[in-house]
């Protein structure tokens, strides 16, 4: 059976074919699909985790336990949980473990561009790269054959342009259902990592690395295609499509496994060919890895180390350093013209709007953006912010973010601000699934250390920009069944925060008069904003519209940003097919002129 | 015919990721190999969109290169004129006659360009260009969101290496069969459009 399957699908089918039966993942673009395909299948365990460090250690227990496990996420998410990854290669697994780590090259939905290939040299690990949706459907069951032949976490790693891009996949096996009852066999060497355990282990990891090298020379997914002799690239993932495309005559080797190296195949592969070039995306991983054999290769010389590669960018760039003749074909004027971009923005009726307008006004941060091309003003309110739909928030005209890091910063600089002595309030703005993540530790720690911060999470029941997953504080699993919710107020005042506010994020007044109470007590206070994403609303209401008549221009309803409202040909109007209606109405609480109302009212008042 | 590239654009919400899906799986089902990706923002709604589908007999890049674009599918005019230099010399474009502000031009920063600007912006490349009333047409049809299916119906008639029929299995294995019906109409209007308004 042929299937157009996303990488992401491919992945999850492959690992469910493979026998998997417990998986764990914290949602995280372009990663998230992995556990959601997973999830629908009723006879293997899915969750969805707090972070990808309880993931890693949920799958390390299964394997641990006899039951192949996946654990899945996005690049920056192995970071949180590399604490783990790196104990699990110590101790080695039991049954099968796999740790899909999905890269984002181009920073299409992330904080960085980090290259997690170096994790699988870090961690002494092997590691499998596919490039397209059959080798990731494919390479699943090696992933695991080898997790357990050299009892080690495998890592595969993807990129956006794999995990999010659908090819054709043969889906030419069904599940190895997997026998036996899990269980754990005790083993103190192997599972309790005391110092004079861990030394054994680590020489254990040098001779599995030495081993696994070897394996690499006949690891069958890596490939030998000859070509023409003048030039031979070595390539993988989904570069390899590329250099595909741009030297259709040239040979290749592609590698799937891409650490450790397999150093003959190489060395056979450079002899062959009068020149070997490298076309990676990102960082000189396998560059730097074959020339440290010896091998004369180029590659990042010329190829950039700097954002998504595509067929384009390499055709360019073997141009430049020669390896392609200058096109006799005539250059296209680029027609790139001047157009207003379309950045993404918080949805119509988003619960996290309201609050930064407020945080806006009360900081007076529209002066802020007054000083374009000066020196940077110091801001009224600092509000360090996080990583989730809220982040868009940073951008005018709502402006209200100073910072973003990673996972749960916010709270913790926000800390180390106040500590700092700065004479201003500083407010940190974490979203309900971050907090849960990476906040609660921070908020303890401000607890602890006597901070007079104010924490507003931004509670909208659900991990939104991910694709709107499930988390502890809904109560719902990733496989659809109720559980116990965390409730945030009743966490927040355990751990003795004693200033908790829970304001509806749609009611102005209430928002503001908490803010502001916050802001002026000197302890540490905690707001829990909530109101539904309006993405997942069930039913429309009926929308606002203004009343020209009343309306004065004084444009304080375009100051939310919201995308239903517009400004055309000097008039400002409510798109009704994009107003979420009763749910929201904060650009009415905030008309002056009582100018914004229900459609009905004011098309009645309009016709009288 | 030994290559086909589609690249399809819109703003998020309008659908355009499942037409792109329908249009790589009909291909499929046509016995062709398909590539598609999506490269979509941080948003859930609201903000650029742009899907790349490649039909051949063997399809490398999932990625179409700028200048190679067969046929441009814009759901929205801005988008349209924001691609047109993904087009190759003489491809197709066909455009939803909607206009979708971004925020920039909403609160008065950016202004949104003229019709007769992106008419200019995209006969730098072809002649070929087809304004179709996607959207008032998914209006009178009853639901605006059958849009998608609208232009699919309107792009099928310049891919002949996809049967009709193949078009509206591939439809109706992806949408739930209480919604098939009017995106089905919604499919045969469009290939209407096309036919009656320009072939």
């Amino acid at each position: 059976m042929i299937k157009l399957l996303s990488g992401n699908e491919a992945l999850a089918l492959g690992a469910y074919h493979a026998g998997v039966r417990v998986a764990a993942a914290y949602p995280g673009t372009p990663s998230s699909e992995i556990l959601e395909s997973l999830a629908h299948f009723d006879d293997i365990y899915a969750e969805w985790s707090t972070n990808e460090k309880v993931a890693m250690e949920v799958g390390l227990g299964a394997a641990y336990a006899g039951a192949r496990s996946l654990v899945s996420m996005k690049q920056v998410g192995l970071n949180v949980a590399s604490d783990p990854f790196m104990a699990a290669s110590m101790t080695g697994v039991n049954a099968g473990m796999v740790v899909v780590s999905a890269d984002d090259p181009g920073i299409h939905s992330s904080q960085c561009e980090q290259d997690n290939r170096h994790y699988a040299k870090f961690a002494k690990v092997p590691m499998l790269e596919p490039s397209d949706s059959q080798e990731a459907y494919e390479l699943m069951a090696y992933a695991f054959d080898i997790s357990e032949k050299f009892d080690t976490p495998v890592l595969v790693r993807t990129t956006t342009r794999i995990s999010h891009s659908k090819s054709a996949v043969e889906v030419n096996r069904s599940r190895v259902v997997p026998s036996g009852q899990p269980s754990f066999r005790h083993d103190v060497q192997k599972y309790v990592m005391l110092p004079v355990y861990a030394r054994l282990r680590h020489l254990l990891m040098e001779e599995r690395l030495v081993k696994l090298a070897v394996y690499a020379e006949t690891f069958p997914l890596n490939k030998v295609l000859w070509g023409e002799r003048r030039l031979g690239v070595v390539t993988s993932g989904v570069a390899y499509q590329y250099a595909r495309e741009v030297f259709p005559k040239a040979s290749f080797l592609k590698l799937s496994m891409t650490y450790p190296l397999p150093q003959n195949l190489l060395r056979h592969f450079a002899a062959q060919v009068d020149r070997v070039i490298v076309i990676e995306e990102l960082d000189p991983f396998l560059q730097e890895n074959i020339q440290t054999m010896g091998i004369k290769v180029t590659g990042k010389e010329f190829i950039p180390r700097v954002g998504e590669l595509n067929p384009g960018i390499i055709e360019e760039a073997s141009r430049n350093a020669g390896l392609l003749a200058k096109t006799s074909r005539r250059q296209m004027a680029s027609v790139a013209p001047e157009l207003p971009r379309r950045p993404p923005l918080l949805c119509p009726g988003c619960p996290h709007t309201g609050i930064y307008f407020v945080l806006n006004s009360i900081g007076q941060r529209s002066k802020l953006l007054d000083s374009k091309g000066k020196a940077p003003k110091e801001s009224k309110l600092i509000i360090t912010g996080d990583i989730g739909c809220y982040t868009l928030g940073a951008y005018p005209p709502l402006y209200a973010l100073d910072t973003t890091a990673c996972m749960g910063a916010g709270i913790s600089q926000a800390l180390g601000m106040e500590k700092a002595g700065v004479s201003n309030k500083v407010v940190a703005v974490i979203g309900d699934s971050t907090f849960l993540h990476a906040g609660i530790t921070g908020l303890v720690n401000a607890v602890y250390d006597a901070g007079q911060i104010t924490v507003i999470i931004l509670d909208n029941r659900t991990t939104a920009m991910t694709g709107h997953q499930d988390h502890p504080g809904t109560g719902i699993s990733a496989q659809g069944k109720k559980t116990k919710a965390v409730e945030l107020e009743h966490l927040v005042r355990g751990i003795g925060v004693s200033d908790v506010k829970v304001v509806d994020a749609f009611n102005m007044k209430a928002l503001r008069a908490s803010v502001k109470s916050s802001l002026e007590s000197p302890e540490l206070s905690v707001i829990i904003v909530r109101g539904a994403c309006s993405v997942r609303l069930p039913t429309r209401s009926e929308p606002r519209v203004i009343d020209i008549e009343k309306c004065n221009r004084c444009d304080i309803c375009l100051r939310l940003g919201c995308p239903a409202i517009r400004s055309e040909n000097g008039q400002i109007y409510i798109d009704i097919a994009l107003c979420v209606g009763n749910a929201c109405t904060i650009c009415q609480q905030l008309c002056p002129r009582q100018a914004i109302g229900r459609q009905s009212e004011i098309m009645a008042k309009e016709s009288r | 015919m030994k290559k086909l590239d589609l690249l399809i654009t819109g703003v998020g919400g309008q659908g355009v990721i499942l037409a792109s899906d329908i249009t790589g799986e009909a291909a499929l089902a046509a016995g062709y190999d398909a590539k598609k990706t999506d490269t979509l923002g941080m948003a859930q709604r609201g903000g650029s969109v742009v899907s790349h589908v490649r039909i051949a007999r063997q399809v490398w890049s999932p990625l179409i290169k700028e200048g190679e674009v067969d046929i441009l599918v814009a759901f929205e005019k801005l988008e349209a004129a924001r691609w047109g230099c993904y087009l190759r010399p003489g491809g197709i474009v066909i455009v939803n006659n909607q206009a979708i502000p971004p925020l920039s031009v909403s609160i008065g920063n950016e202004r949104y360009p003229s019709d007769e600007e992106i008419a200019n912006i995209l006969k730098r490349r072809t002649d070929c260009i087809y304004f179709v009333d996607g959207i008032s047409r998914a209006t009178d049809l009853g639901d605006v969101r059958t849009l998608n299916m609208f232009m699919l119906g309107c792009v099928s008639l310049f891919v002949p290496l996809i049967k009709v029929h193949t078009w509206k299995e591939s439809l109706c294995q992806r949408l739930p069969s209480k919604i098939q019906k009017i995106n089905l109409t919604a499919f045969d209007q469009g290939r209407k459009e096309i036919r009656g308004a320009y072939l």
